[in-house]
């Protein structure tokens, strides 16, 4: 199997693999550590009848790898789960049951998913303009006093906590100046205006600090390219700077950034957990804080799961993505 | 502050083979003339004696971390200090906590001590299992390096912080927190430092010098001592040093959300869990920590950026391209 069709299946196998590979690391440190997994999983509430139930549903007695089967099984096929008096059917892709508050794990996540997402993809937006902007005009503006302003500002934003960024934010705009009001998700289909301004905040403390990442990156990139010899061969022809720069040195440096678009959705999504809890939206984040908070189990094994998929699905797009914006990149 | 990023720049100086140490005085001279990097060198060196010397600092102060002042607090306004600017006074230096009325001062040199130990003592455990992965990973045959290198991504690809805050879910309340997050930490993110470590140790062991120790007959053992360790120095050095202001945030990161160290322990996130309430009243209990922790992270950043640049000369040149920096970092590097 050769070109770009063998290139594309062998980055989706790797993926799947890689998947499964993390299920099975999930499934080992959540499910077979020392201690009543029952207990644990059922939460501190439940009665000695309903940890029964847990342990036979989690199959307990099996030995590990059987146990690991079933798991999986109920995850792509998914498996009926018996609550004493009636069965519930937890269809596929099942993410399990959370036995403190009895309601389907995938149902938690789908509800609270549309919140992290607008957070995380208008912040998105924001970053990648500002970052790819600053590291270009920087790297543009090399030697100068604008250069210097910019990589000031940016070891700023890189050193700040997005926490810190936010609750300073949120106590001048919303406490001191009373510009917004302090935020609360309205939902896109509900009130699109609303939406926006209750959002703009969260998005600004979330897109300032990924934003540091990749105006450093595409600064990098970009002093790289511009070091190369066929920019020294357009500038020798007399090519203006301002169409080297933007033109000619931006293509070859965008790769490397849309690689770390890809790599960064992991460290944006631990940004966003920060982010939902500082300003109270009701997103993914905020429920995984508080499933680890009352410890229940299975939405916090749902959650990484669910959140390692994405990561997974992230990089392989941005191989895929890599391979068609840099020609030179060897397909392995 | 992006794992992925620190992933980036530390591969640029692992993936090609870097010139093997050239010492240590000439790493002391190349960080020298970085002015940035020396200011941030100093703050580091105060940050971590204020850390050290906590106990003598607050013993000056004749204060402690944990007692609770109710007298100066007013509890019939919700706890908020009593006296001008959050209660600072020859008693208290920064003032005491609202609600508590534990002293500030104290719970900051403490908190200093909790994140510098917390972020310094993960990175340990980060370097060596990436070190140790990472050469057994390019030294093994097929199957070795495969599982391991599996091992590495699903480490890499899951979130540090994502992780991190689930496995504290299940670890019974008993155990230390402090040095719960240190594991934690230490032993979710080593993935990044594992893939620079297999790269150039593949590179390294291309290289003829090791091949003429393994055709004198070496074992695997005492070549990967001898003869890589050393060439895996300069990259580690500069991993490990992006890699401390990145655990100092992520502690912070943990203890905002309630996760990480817990109460009466101190620590700078976990004292801006509440700041927000309190910053009209007491505005140095928000602004204190958060300035820590900003200064903190900025300066080991700055000091890591210098020790990288330090340990690969080319980078010094490749940024200063173009720049009037050039004439002085060649100046320099033939000196």
């Amino acid at each position: 199997m050769s070109g770009f069709g063998g290139f594309l299946l062998r980055r989706l196998v790797g993926a799947v693999i890689t998947l499964l590979a993390i299920s099975v690391l999930v499934y080992v440190v959540f499910y077979a550590t020392p201690g009543n997994v029952a207990q644990i999983t059922c939460g501190p509430r439940c009665s000695p009848e309903q940890v029964r139930q847990v342990a036979e549903q989690l199959k307990l007695d099996d030995p590990l790898y059987l146990r690991y089967w079933h798991f999986l099984v109920g995850l792509i096929a998914g498996q009926d789960y018996s609550t004493g008096t009636s069965v519930a059917h937890c269809s596929a892709p099942c993410l399990g049951l959370s036995y403190q508050s009895d309601q389907q794990v995938l149902d938690i996540i789908l509800a609270k998913l549309p919140v992290s997402l607008s957070l995380v993809l208008g912040a998105m937006v924001l970053w990648l303009i500002l970052g790819v902007g600053t590291g270009v005009l920087s790297a543009w503006r090399r030697g100068r006093f604008t250069e210097r302003l910019l990589t000031g500002l940016t070891l700023a934003g890189w050193a700040t906590p997005v926490f810190v960024i936010g609750l300073v934010l949120m106590i001048v705009v919303c406490g001191e100046l009373r510009l917004l009001p302090f935020p609360q998700y309205v939902r896109l289909t509900d009130d699109p205006e609303q939406w926006a301004w209750n959002l703009l905040l969260p998005w600004l403390s979330l897109a300032l600090i990924e934003a540091a990442a990749f105006a450093r990156m595409t600064r990098a990139s970009m002093l790289e390219t511009l070091a190369e010899d066929h920019i020294r061969t357009f500038r020798a022809y007399g090519v203006a700077e301002r169409t080297i720069v933007v033109r000619h040195a931006l293509r070859g440096a965008l790769a490397p950034v849309i690689a770390l678009n890809a790599n960064n959705v992991g460290s944006a999504i631990g940004g966003a957990v920060l982010t939902e809890t500082l300003f109270g939206l009701p997103g993914i984040g905020q429920e995984l804080v508080h499933a680890v908070n009352v410890v229940d189990l299975p939405v916090v094994v749902g959650m990484v799961l669910v959140i390692g998929f994405f990561v997974v699905l992230a990089n392989a797009v941005a191989d895929v993505l890599y391979a068609v914006a840099d020609r030179r990149v060897v397909l392995t | 502050m992006s794992e992925a990023l620190v992933a980036a720049e530390a591969a640029g100086t692992g993936t090609e083979p870097v010139p093997a140490a050239s010492g240590a005085r000439q790493f002391w001279r190349r960080l020298r003339t970085q002015r940035a990097a020396l200011v941030a060198a100093v703050v580091v060196a105060l940050l971590v004696l204020v850390a050290v010397a906590a106990p003598l600092l607050t013993a000056i102060e004749g204060q402690d971390p944990t007692t609770y002042h109710p007298s100066l607090i007013d509890s019939a306004r919700g706890g908020v200090p009593i006296g001008s600017f959050g209660g600072i006074s020859g008693d208290h230096w920064l003032g005491v906590e609202p609600q508590t009325g534990r002293d500030l001062f104290a719970r900051l040199v403490y908190g200093a001590r909790v994140s510098l130990g917390v972020a310094l003592a993960a990175t340990v455990i980060q370097v060596f299992l990436g070190v140790v992965v990472g050469v057994a990973a390019a030294l093994g045959t097929g199957w070795v390096d495969q599982l391991l290198s599996r091992l590495t991504d699903i480490f890499v690809a899951l979130p540090l912080m994502i992780m991190s805050l689930a496995l504290l879910a299940i670890v019974p309340a008993s155990f230390p927190r402090p040095v719960l997050v240190t594991l934690v930490i230490g032993f979710t993110a080593w993935g990044n430092i594992s893939k620079v470590v297999r790269a150039q140790t593949l590179t390294l062991k291309g290289l003829d010098y090791v091949s003429a120790a393994r055709l004198s007959g070496w074992g695997t053992w005492r070549i990967a001592r001898r003869e890589l360790l050393p060439g895996l120095a300069a990259p580690v050095i500069t991993y490990a040093a992006i890699l401390v202001p990145v655990n100092i945030s992520v502690e912070a990161a943990l203890s905002f959300l309630g996760v990480g160290v817990k109460p009466p322990t101190p620590s700078s996130g976990q004292m801006l869990t509440a700041a927000d309430v309190w910053y009209q009243a007491a505005p140095q209990y928000l602004l204190l920590p958060a300035g820590a922790l900003f200064i903190t992270v900025l300066a080991l950043t700055v000091l890591g950026d210098g020790v990288r640049i330090a340990l690969d000369p080319r980078a010094a040149s490749r940024l200063s391209a173009g720049t009037g920096r050039k004439r002085e970092a060649r100046k320099e590097g033939t000196a």
